[in-house]
């Protein structure tokens, strides 16, 4: 509720504030000049004595309102409207301000003031909640007086399987900081239960997956990659397959947030890596309805399904960041999103030539899945940083690692038909007598991460690509 | 103090959605089977449709374009014009 403004001087006190305490001889002689005042307090409705004109502002609404950081502040408002400000003593500027020339000559000339009780960190909580708590549209849910919160939302049916954070109020307000779109804004229409979700909602998730406000552009990003038609999130969640989710993040926005690129990329450790692409997993959960033993019909499942968020190393890599090839401009905030789980070790402690590392990235790549089956699986490589300084010394970019790969990666159908190798899985005896790629053109993704020291590569396997499952998606990270 | 937290599903009540009787007899209905394009699903379906023939249905047969995504809304609203009774299954 906005209080209105009343016409002349305002002044903002309280009485634990020195500079407050000096000027209150200033306020009345104000009055006694004949100055159409009014004063709010925040802390004593008592104080200041004295004076004609004085307003109980303990709730602190008009502070809050009309931004108030420090006491005492003065507004000159005209017709309702806030028209000059000035905050803490100087004696000059409350001269100039006020009009009288002659004000508090004894006083010092100049005090700082005191914060407002309107932004005291102790408050901002409440505060929030009892001012622009109103803004969510979301359903409260009490929780019961004599249940444990972290319990409460397992037995609601909220959790991932680990812990999350209680989405109060205070919680979901801080986190809609993080990102200048309205609450209400629709994000994306979420599979399975196809229902359309706010950011709030998933702001309330990216609270229980224990984001930090400055995530949220990211993990709305990703939900809106992971809903579109192309990614086919729906698909990727009924499959019997490992696969789930996987967002790779480039740009400037991955280092700002603290997002890790290096040692451990792919673990445990940085909060902005485990958190992103959980809160993703429980937007898809709590939002799309997609739960396992539901929708989500998953033989094993994988590690990386509770969510699986990195950054690309983009600043010694050799290849072009992996978003440029959808179409995103390098050093633009963007997520990819991979249909894909993992990750399985690629080793070469020995190669020292690009000629000879790319044989050993074949080899694993033809491994992927089944040594047998091309085409119908996508691939995600992630080229370790002593990996890719190979590459680069070479003066290998991605086009010239997948250029090298073609080659290595092609089949003989004679050697993939069903029985070959003694192996009753293969292709149609129908197939025979061809050469076939091990994967579908766009199929094999390729990025560049990890810790400076370790002679390996990985492997992030892939679910079913293009048009009959998923293709992978770019999408611009707004602020 | 109890603690209130915003609910972080969609919070719908699950929509209540009528069924259609169970028909006594198949003679004389359309039966369709929707084969979801998996490995061998035609064989099975095969089997089902002779069947399904010998207690006097007519068999429709429709095929996904793909087991990995949602059947398409058109394909769906197909099935559910054409045919009286559906078998809703999936073999994996």
């Amino acid at each position: 509720m906005t209080q209105v403004l009343p016409d002349g001087l305002v002044a903002i006190v309280k009485r634990d504030c020195p500079t407050c305490e000096m000027v209150v001889p200033v306020l009345a002689e104000l009055e006694r000049a004949g100055a159409t005042l009014t004063t709010f307090t925040q802390d004593d409705p008592a104080f200041p004595t004295g004076l004609k004109h004085v307003e109980d502002d303990t709730d602190l609404a008009f502070s809050w309102h009309n931004d108030i950081e420090t006491v005492p502040t003065m507004l000159k408002v005209e017709g309702g409207t806030e028209v000059g400000r000035i905050v803490g003593w100087s004696r000059e500027q409350w001269q100039t301000f006020t009009g009288f020339s002659t004000l508090g000559p004894d006083l010092p000339e100049m005090r700082p003031g005191c914060g407002s009780l309107s932004v005291d960190p102790n408050l901002t909580d409440i505060l929030s909640v009892r001012f622009t708590g109103s803004t969510l549209n979301s359903r409260r849910i009490e929780l019961g007086a004599l249940e444990d919160d972290m319990e409460a939302a397992f037995d609601r049916g909220w959790s991932d399987g680990l812990p999350v954070v209680p989405p109060t109020e205070a919680r979901v307000l801080r986190m809609l900081e993080g990102t200048t779109r309205s609450g209400d804004e629709i994000v994306a229409i979420v599979p399975p239960d196809l229902n359309a979700v706010t950011v709030e909602q998933v702001a309330i998730n990216a609270v229980m997956a224990g984001c930090k406000p400055e995530y949220l552009p990211v993990v709305l990003a990703a939900v809106e990659a992971a809903c579109s038609e192309a990614f086919n999130m729906h698909g990727l969640l009924a499959t019997t397959y490992f696969s789930g989710p996987i967002v790779v993040v480039n740009g400037p926005i991955a280092a700002r947030i603290g997002m890790e690129s290096g040692r451990n990329v792919l673990g445990q450790g940085n909060r902005a890596n485990s958190t992103i692409g959980r809160a993703l997993q429980l937007v898809v959960r709590n939002l799309g309805g997609g739960r396992p033993g539901g929708v989500d019909m998953s033989l094993m499942g994988s590690p990386s399904k509770l969510g699986l968020a990195f950054a690309e190393r983009e600043h010694d890599s050799p290849f072009e960041p992996l978003a440029t090839e959808f179409g995103i401009l390098a050093g633009t905030d963007a997520v990819t999103i991979y249909a894909g789980h993992g990750p399985t070790a690629i080793i070469d402690q020995i190669s020292r030539s690009a000629d000879s590392l790319v044989r050993t990235f074949a080899g694993a790549l033809l491994n992927e899945g089944h040594s047998k089956l091309v085409i119908g699986f996508d691939a995600m490589l992630v080229v370790g940083p002593e990996h890719g300084r190979i590459l680069k010394a070479a003066g290998w970019d991605k086009q010239k690692l997948r250029d090298e790969l073609e080659p290595l990666l092609t089949r003989n159908s004679d050697d993939l038909v069903r029985g070959a190798s003694g192996i009753e899985e293969g292709l149609p005896e129908s197939f025979r007598g061809i050469e076939l790629p091990k994967f579908r053109a766009g199929g094999l993704q390729i990025v560049h991460a990890g810790g400076d020291a370790g002679l390996f590569s990985a492997l992030l396997g892939g679910w079913v690509g293009g048009s009959k499952g998923s293709i992978p998606v770019a999408q611009k990270i707004a602020p | 103090m109890t603690t209130i937290v915003l609910d972080p599903t969609a919070g719908k009540s699950a929509a209540s959605i009528e069924t259609v009787d169970r028909p006594t007899t198949l003679a004389g209905l359309t039966v369709g089977l929707l084969d979801i394009s998996k490995a061998r699903g035609d064989i099975f379906l095969d089997q089902l449709e002779r069947r399904l023939t010998e207690r006097g249905a007519t068999v429709a047969r429709y095929t996904k374009p793909t087991f990995a995504k949602p059947a398409p809304v058109d394909l769906r609203h197909e099935i559910a014009t054409n045919c009286d009774a559906i078998i809703e299954a999936l073999a994996d």
